[in-house]
């Protein structure tokens, strides 16, 4: 690789690597593998090549590179690699190339123009007058995105479950290759809108690499806040929901009530309740000032005694656990084989995190949390410790902080000519990595957006395999995954 | 139980008393004003605005994405103020105008509606759809039925069966994938019924408006009856828009 490449998150790469041979480039990615490497992307350009971009914490990104094969098929990669199952699926739709020998090559998104149709949806199904199937979706029950679930079931048991996406696909990374990529911030934090600062600050960041900028130490600061915000908030919403889910109506009140103060100090700083508006390439929107500081640390404080009266009488309520041990479990080779991340993979004992593995320089301590039993108790227990953790974080951040303004942003040049950035940012669903590549005008040729759902989902289904039936929802929730965040 | 007796406890009374009247953070971008005519601010302002809102000499909340960049650039001609009175019952009312005689511009207006009142102003059940929405104004419809905004102590609710419901609340931008399934839920309410734009994207396809991948064709021979900016529409926005709508609120 060459050497001007910008080998820290975010990475820049200045001088894409040679074209492999066809056979080279899937040698070199099994190797990669079985090295400890995981995909971090997977897909073809409009250009007619293959990027693969292999990652291993505390290790420089490899950058694969390929023509498209002649016959567009190749021996799949999943049958060995389990984590490019999903990656092969959209290959496979976008560009047609098949990946022969992969276990279930169907649509993904179902975009708009494509010639499979949301309605010819190739559901497995059973012969068995045994089994029964239930479809749920796309219109849930609840205030929900959009998803259908078909369940076969034994009796009240799950026998298998299918997830057919594509409901919320909005073109978004079309949209986002189209035009000046830096006045791309609105749709950024609208590509998840629960996850308005992780996908805005992966989209920050990689478009900063591009136009070669730096931001200043203290607004990096004011953003990991604005990102351990975030996360706090949403780790509320979902013990808020699981709780409902059990009908835990203590809990569900007094978690949603929290959210509710947390959100309101975001609003308070940059007007939005979700964290829109407080970011921008090359900075942000809204600095914290002293006295901010000081509302914001008083706010949470509070907040803290309370979450902890809360998730104390939660995890002591014999009914509550009852419902969340051993519910829907996965296991820690399942989650790694499948490149998951976040909630979903630390729960089962598996040390992955951005914060970690990709720093920035608010995380260079950061140690990740992790639960062992894979179950719905790990995932919500898991929320509980990681939000105290991000409260530490914070204070610790905001300890430091000097006053900071809108004006300490810098402002962008031009974005580089043929050039290549990724970011990687831990939103609090897991792993969210954006691409840009620059064509030789400097205009975007392509933007890929990766959202930890795209790899989760596939851990749903597997989760409630031999659940009953009734415990779905719960699961579901326990997971809590995206359509949107990964335009499916 | 000492426990939870005691999260009970420090967790106190949440409601806001009045969710119609209380004052927002100063900091909300909420009402859209326009202060002046200053034409070069808004030639500029236009070329900025990521969702094409601003025109000559006017603001479409029904497009605005709340960013901000106008308003925070052109301060002398723009103000989101901290208002959350902004739904309006006519697609126009959302168009902020510059008038020239009066030096003021327009506001949006919420009419109630007489069919609406006779029918529901007691109970008015909403059936949500969420057609490629991100997620913020579904948790944002969510919240309206949370321990602090508390919808039901009006007699609206969010329920699960468009056969119960009065009204189908829309958030996205209908991506086309959803376009049948949107449709097919409006149907299967029975009537009378009411159709609600929850936040700019289900108002005008907000900023993915102009994408490939949806389809609101059937939406724009709908006429519905209450349209609630915001990206995401706040919580206050929501029921402000429903309890005016419903003729409860002046």
């Amino acid at each position: 690789m060459d050497t001007n490449v910008l080998n820290k998150n975010p990475f820049l790469i200045l001088k894409q690597p040679g074209l492999m041979e066809i056979a080279d480039f899937y040698t070199a990615i099994r190797q990669l593998s079985a090295l400890g490497y995981f995909p971090l992307f997977y897909f073809g350009t409009s250009g007619g090549e293959l990027l693969c971009g292999m990652a291993k914490p505390e290790l420089p990104l490899e950058l694969l590179r390929t023509a498209f094969p002649d016959n567009r098929q190749y021996p799949s990669l999943s049958t060995d690699i389990p984590a490019f199952h999903i990656f092969e699926r959209e290959l496979y739709e976008e560009h047609g190339i098949e990946a022969v020998g992969h276990p279930w090559l169907k649509p993904l998104r179902y975009p708009a123009g494509a010639k499979a149709q949301m309605d010819d949806y190739p559901f497995f199904s059973s012969e068995s007058s045994a089994l029964h199937e239930v479809g749920v979706g796309p219109v849930h029950a609840g205030v929900i995105e959009p998803g259908h679930f078909r369940i076969i079931c034994h009796g009240e048991t799950v026998e298998h479950l299918e997830i057919q996406l594509g409901y919320q696909h909005r073109g978004v990374c079309k949209l986002l290759a189209d035009g000046d990529i830096r006045t791309k911030m609105q749709l950024a934090e609208a590509i998840a809108g629960d996850t308005a600062i992780g996908h805005g600050l992966a989209y920050c960041m990689a478009v900063e690499a591009l136009c070669g900028v730096q931001v200043s130490p203290a607004i990096q600061t004011v953003r990991s806040i604005a990102l351990e915000l975030e996360r706090i908030g949403m780790h509320l919403a979902d013990l808020s929901a699981l709780a409902g889910d059990i009908a835990y109506l203590s809990g569900q009140n007094f978690f949603a009530a929290l959210r509710t103060t947390v959100i309101n100090s975001s609003l308070a700083i940059c007007g939005s309740r979700f964290g829109k508006r407080w970011l921008k390439p090359g900075g942000v929107n809204y600095g914290i000032s002293a006295e901010q500081n000081k509302v914001l640390r008083n706010t949470l404080k509070i907040a803290e005694e309370q979450i902890d009266n809360c998730t104390k009488a939660l995890f002591a309520d014999a009914g509550v656990l009852n419902r969340f041990d051993s519910t829907g479990s996965l296991s820690l080779k399942m989650v790694q084989e499948l490149n998951m991340s976040g909630i979903t993979a630390k729960a089962c004992g598996y040390a992955v995190d951005a914060r970690k593995d990709f720093p920035i320089r608010e995380y260079a301590d950061f140690q990740p949390l992790i639960q062992n039993s894979g179950d719905v108790y790990a995932r919500a227990k898991l929320r509980n410790v990681e939000i105290k953790q991000s409260l530490e974080m914070i204070y610790f951040m905001l300890s430091t902080l000097p006053d900071t303004k809108a004006e300490d942003s810098t402002v962008l040049s031009a974005p580089g000519a043929d050039i290549m950035a990724v970011s990687v940012v831990e939103g609090w669903r897991g792993r969210i990595v954006h691409v840009i590549k620059t064509a030789a005008d400097g205009s975007t040729e392509q933007y890929k957006v990766y959202d930890p759902s795209l790899h989760n989902w596939f851990g749903l289904a597997l989760a409630v395999r031999n659940e009953g039936i009734s415990d779905f929802p719960l699961c579901n929730k326990s997971f809590d995954l995206s359509y949107c965040g990964a335009d499916l | 139980m000492f426990d939870l007796l005691k999260a009970r406890l420090t967790h106190g009374y949440q409601a806001i008393p009045d969710p119609l009247k209380v004052a927002i953070h100063p900091s909300f971008p909420g009402l859209a004003v326009i202060l002046g005519a200053n034409e070069e601010d808004f030639d500029q302002a236009e070329q900025l605005c990521p969702t094409k809102a601003i025109g000559k000499f006017s603001l479409d909340m029904g497009k605005c994405c709340f960013c901000g960049e106008c308003s925070r650039r052109f301060p002398d001609t723009f103000v989101f103020k901290p208002d959350y009175r902004m739904a309006s019952s006519s697609r126009e009312g959302l168009i902020i105008k510059w008038d020239k005689e009066s030096q003021t511009c327009t506001k949006p207006v919420v009419e109630a509606n007489a069919k609406l009142r006779k029918h529901f102003r007691r109970s008015f059940a909403l059936r949500n759809v969420s057609a490629a929405g991100c997620n913020a104004c579904e948790l944002e419809l969510g919240a309206c039925s949370n321990v602090n905004f508390d919808m039901g102590r009006y007699g609206i609710e969010v329920l699960a069966s468009p056969r119960h419901a009065d009204a189908l609340i829309l958030t996205g931008p209908v991506s086309a994938n959803m376009a049948f399934a949107l449709q097919q839920t409006w149907e299967a309410i029975p009537e009378p019924k009411a159709l609600i734009l929850c936040g700019s994207c289900a108002i005008s396809g907000g900023v993915f408006a102009g994408s490939e991948a949806l389809n609101r064709e059937w939406l724009n021979t709908m006429q519905p009856a209450l349209f609630i900016p915001g990206c995401p529409a706040h919580p206050l926005s929501i029921l402000h828009g429903i309890m005016s709508l419903l003729g409860r609120q002046k």
